[in-house]
């Protein structure tokens, strides 16, 4: 990769990380906040099916993480297992397509 | 004060052990002082290398009990461990022999990062006037002061897992110097020292800053470049 991406990459990083500290606290105290009284699967889902803010709060969540976790990898990768080049790249688009994915559905589940 | 002092010392290349020897313990004494008696008294055939004794040239580093030192400025008191010392080459360096390690990749890796000054100015030009209370000449003051010991190289692990990474005595003297007004070679540098082998390697484990013996802080040096880099590259400049 030109030193150029990767600086690019390193951009992507920190904003990403900068998403997930507001996320991650969102999303912390939403759960102490909503299960302080208890609730059931059902309640919940009552409450967060049809919240286009919540929807697009999650979105961006899975973003964050769509991009934050394939780029530390890289970096693992390279390090621990000598893994460098295109074939690490391509291996970690395919990681962030399998979070994307998967972190997509589980939004669309509960909000949608 | 027990005395003698119990020394292992490395011996031979990368395949080499550790040798001991006993000796005498004296007040005042330094890590170097050691080494020396152990050439000149007991075994003429051991290797290593100083100069200046008085922390000025940065030949003098070594492992000292699994920590790189400069060995002329450390005293025994500070690093014995149960009246023992172990003395060996400094990580992340090829061993040449014993204590001497082979400096090349170091210091090519200074070049690699653009490390040389080349400045705006002729001859016929006047004097450079640079405020030396500016915020880039206090951020270039601040590591101006390396010895090129290679300390914070062999204390790094991200040297240790990615060979090609320029280290952070390379990249500090590329942050002196981008910092540097009068230099004319900023972008070409802040390209020499992005990505996988530069700045964005560095993993901010902080060693380089706390084992550097004159007190510089590499690790912002590189959190210095991480930005330059970053703002050159939003700016469309590299």
């Amino acid at each position: 990769m030109t030193f150029r991406g990767e600086a690019r990459l390193w951009i992507a990083q920190r904003a990403s990380a900068a998403l997930l500290a507001l996320c991650v606290a969102v999303h912390l105290v939403t759960i102490v906040y909503a299960v302080r009284s208890g609730l059931t699967a059902a309640e919940i889902l009552q409450r967060t099916r049809g919240s286009i803010a919540w929807f697009a709060f999650y979105s961006l969540f899975v973003l964050a993480v769509t991009v934050h976790a394939p780029i530390g990898l890289r970096s693992v990768l390279g390090e621990w297992l000598g893994w460098r080049g295109r074939s690490r790249d391509f291996a970690l688009l395919l990681f962030a397509a399998l979070l994307g994915w998967t972190g997509m559905r589980a939004v669309l589940g509960v909000f949608a | 004060m027990a005395t003698h002092l119990k020394v292992s010392v490395w011996r031979g290349g990368k395949d080499g052990a550790f040798q001991s020897f006993e000796v005498p313990r004296e007040a005042s004494q330094t890590v170097l002082d050691v080494v020396t008696h152990i050439q000149r008294a007991l075994d003429p055939t051991l290797a290593y290398r100083f100069a200046c004794r008085v922390g000025m040239c940065g030949s003098c580093a070594m492992m000292v009990n699994g920590v790189p030192r400069w060995t002329c400025r450390t005293h025994v008191d500070k690093v014995v461990q149960k009246n023992e010392l172990t003395i060996g080459p400094l990580r992340n360096l090829p061993i040449i022999r014993d204590l001497v390690t082979d400096m090349r990749e170091f210091f090519d890796k200074w070049a690699r990062a653009k490390g040389e000054f080349r400045g705006h100015a002729t001859r016929q030009d006047d004097f450079a006037k640079v405020r030396p209370d500016s915020a880039p000449r206090v951020q270039a003051d601040a590591g101006i002061e390396c010895i090129g010991c290679a300390v914070c190289y062999a204390a790094c692990d991200v040297v240790a897992w990615n060979p090609e990474y320029l280290g952070p005595a390379a990249l500090n003297r590329a942050w002196t110097l981008v910092k540097d007004e009068r230099d004319r070679d900023r972008i070409e540098r802040l390209r020499a020292v992005a990505g996988d082998a530069g700045c964005h390697a560095c993993h901010s484990h902080v060693s380089c800053t706390e084992r550097c013996p004159k007190a510089l802080s590499p690790t912002a040096a590189i959190a210095g470049l991480k930005r330059e880099v970053a703002m050159a590259v939003l700016h469309g400049d590299l």
